[in-house]
């Protein structure tokens, strides 16, 4: 045993299990903290319900960056939901990008594969032209996307067989998705126009 | 017999062990053959287009390196479990029974994932095809048997212990292993929220390989040094200790770098970045810690091809999981590179750098005993350069695609998110910008050289010390 404390192995083994427990405890405080905050119907991550009304992401002065903002009634496919409803079809649509494995090609919210764009605020991409088209691009989009690619980088979406109903409920998932409050991620996005 | 393949060389922990590197090398070279097809797909979009497509080959890819690794881990545990403890593995034959149940729930988890592909949105295929998030894609089923025989191998390892002599070195790796037993759990449950989602996966997968995974090698390490140079165990374990500190001191909150942009409050943006960018700083002292005894035992080591797999581990997890790491953890530079090939860059070279080399180590420690204890310091034959060229090729292979995924990282960066704004369009200008294309094209090259690495490395490890007529050398 050295008198040095630095290089002291009673020292060092005291120190690794009082900062260990320590930082576990401060990640299980925050953990309670941060759940009620993400839960869904919070500031932070809307209703399902929230796919009944229109979702715009909008450039915040005091935040500095973009932020999802909730507007006037745009019900999805033209049918109004109620709370159930609206879980029950976000859900379905969650379920089938999991059961498809989107996931190992696309993003969500940042996190997954590289070989095709990211989701989080696909609902609201210029690509599927104007408030007006963009419900009957996206189904088709995700009912044949061999025929209806759109990029010049040889890469396609493969045929996943999906149906109107099953589309639906993705794009259902992807609406409330894109309004989650990502903190500005991704920045510098260019909604669709939602006026036209 | 010195210089031949005979399980009487091993005890019974040992015995399990070469199973478990056995079924490891193969999942590697799946690794690598399905990264290989998957690179490809950037450069030929066409390539099995329909068959097997990009999601599929790469979801094999990451899942080989995930299962390979800590197959390679409970292998090491099962090496040095007997030898730490001083006494025979306690209930050896469900360690052999949880053995043949991985290896067959792998076996099928992967047959699904080739032939089945994916389901419909149902409860069925999230617990028998395949449950969509990535790194834990493996379906509820298999789950549930991982749990299983990772509490038997909990058991085998904790009881052989309490039979024999506690040590640091095993009394780190059981909490460990409470821990990285425990963590799996949180991601074995669906909700429809996905930042609830996000926020427990990234659980399993940063407390994994940013916290749990870097413990359990920091304990493989400290044996390492004590077989292979005869350091002091005193010494290092007293520097487990300090590791111990220092990357569950960081890389606990650390996790909240991945908490930048899923939904969660705005102050693990400050969270997250301090304590992540500490987590570079336990890396350091392992490389001062491995480069110094190497030094202090004038580089005399028992095992040379181990000892340089060590050293690469000290190197590569300080430049992949530090350095690599580091670049792109403060959340003012994250907002542009999350989601784009910059993680790519960093992943290659942090598991590539952190665990695949000092599994690989573990290996050559094991085919030297399994081989009855030969020489394998200097004046091997051939001079060893099979070893040598394995080690340079694949260490070179992975180096040379980080930084081909790096250059199209910071393409995509300042293109896709920065410039345009990460749209659909943003996303394929990116894609399609010669920065890019290059960057795919090299890192196909160092991928054909990472492969050349493998193959290499299987030759050697099933020949190197065949006929060998010398004692290893003591330390």
């Amino acid at each position: 045993m050295t008198s040095k404390w630095w290089a002291n192995e009673n020292f060092w083994r005291k120190s690794a299990v009082w900062v260990t427990a320590s930082m576990t405890l401060v990640l299980i405080l925050l953990t309670f903290d941060t759940i009620p905050k993400i839960s869904v119907g919070s500031e932070r991550v809307p209703a399902y319900s929230v796919i009944n009304q229109r979702i715009d992401y909008v450039f915040n002065k005091e935040r500095n960056f973009q932020v999802p903002v909730i507007g006037q009634a745009q019900p999805l496919f033209g049918n109004t939901l109620n709370e159930e409803e609206a879980e029950a079809l976000v859900t379905w649509g969650k379920k089938i990008t999991q059961g498809r494995n989107c996931m190992n090609c696309h993003t969500l919210l940042g996190n997954g594969a590289y070989y095709a764009p990211d989701l989080t605020k696909a609902w609201l991409d210029p690509a599927w032209g104007d408030s007006s088209t963009r419900e009957s691009m996206m189904v088709n989009f995700l009912m044949d996307p061999v025929s209806n690619y759109m990029n010049d980088s040889g890469r396609k979406m493969p045929n996943m067989n999906i149906s109107e109903q099953e589309a639906q409920a993705i794009i259902a998932f992807l609406k409330w998705m894109s309004s989650i409050d990502t903190n500005g991620f991704p920045y510098n996005f260019k909604p669709i126009d939602q006026e036209g | 017999m010195l210089g031949v393949l005979d399980n009487n060389n091993l005890n019974g922990g040992q015995k399990l062990a070469v199973k478990y590197f056995s079924v490891a090398v193969i999942l590697f070279v799946a690794q690598i053959l399905f990264g290989l097809i998957a690179g490809m797909q950037f450069i030929m979009p066409d390539l099995f287009f329909n068959v097997l497509d990009f999601n599929v080959t790469r979801m094999v890819h990451i899942n080989a390196m995930v299962v390979w690794l800590l197959m390679g881990f409970m292998g090491s545990i099962y090496w040095l479990l007997e030898d730490e403890a001083g006494v025979e593995t306690v209930g050896l034959k469900l360690g052999n029974l949880a053995f043949w149940l991985l290896t067959s729930a792998v076996t099928v988890v992967v047959l699904v994932y080739l032939f089945i592909q994916v389901g419909p949105g149902d409860d069925f295929t999230r617990w028998f095809v395949n449950e969509g998030r990535e790194y834990i894609e493996a379906p509820r089923w298999a789950d549930i048997g991982i749990v299983v025989c990772m509490l038997i191998f909990f058991y085998n390892a904790a009881a052989t212990f309490m039979k024999g002599r506690w040590s640091g070195i095993s009394g780190v790796l059981i909490l460990d292993l409470v821990a990285l037993a425990g963590i799996y759990l949180a991601g074995m449950f669906y909700t429809t929220n996905i930042s609830v989602d996000q926020f427990w996966w990234w659980w399993v997968i940063h407390l994994w390989v940013e916290a749990t995974w870097e413990v359990l090698v920091g304990c493989i390490m400290a044996w390492g040094l004590i077989k292979l140079l005869g350091a002091r165990r005193q010494i290092v374990t007293t520097w487990l200790y300090i590791e111990v500190a220092l990357m569950f001191g960081s890389g606990i909150l650390g996790l909240g770098h991945h908490y930048f942009w899923i939904g969660t409050p705005e102050y693990w943006l400050s969270i997250g970045g301090f304590f992540s960018a500490l987590e570079p700083v336990p890396l350091v002292a392992m490389v001062v810690h491995s480069v110094y005894d190497s030094g202090a035992h004038k580089f005399k080591a028992a095992n040379h091809p181990a000892m340089a797999w060590l050293i690469a581990h000290t190197f590569g997890n300080f430049f992949g999981a530090g350095v690599w790491g580091f670049m792109h953890t403060l959340p003012q530079i994250n907002l542009y590179t999350h989601g784009t090939q910059w993680t790519a860059s960093h992943g290659h070279l942090a598991f590539f750098g952190a665990y695949a080399t000092i599994v690989i180590a573990v290996f050559y420690i094991a085919v030297q005993q399994w081989r009855g204890g030969v020489w394998m310091s200097g004046g091997l034959a051939g001079n060893g350069w099979k070893w040598k060229w394995a080690l340079g090729l694949l260490n070179g292979g992975v180096l040379g695609m980080t930084m081909a995924l790096l250059i199209a990282g910071y393409e995509q960066s300042f293109i896709e998110r920065a410039i345009e704004g990460s749209t659909w369009q943003g996303y394929f200008v990116a894609q399609v910008h010669p920065w890019f294309i290059q960057g795919m094209n090299w890192r196909m090259v160092f991928g054909v050289v990472t492969a050349m690495g493998i193959v290499l490395l299987v030759w050697d490890l099933l020949t190197i010390g065949k006929g060998e007529n010398r004692a290893k050398q003591e330390v």
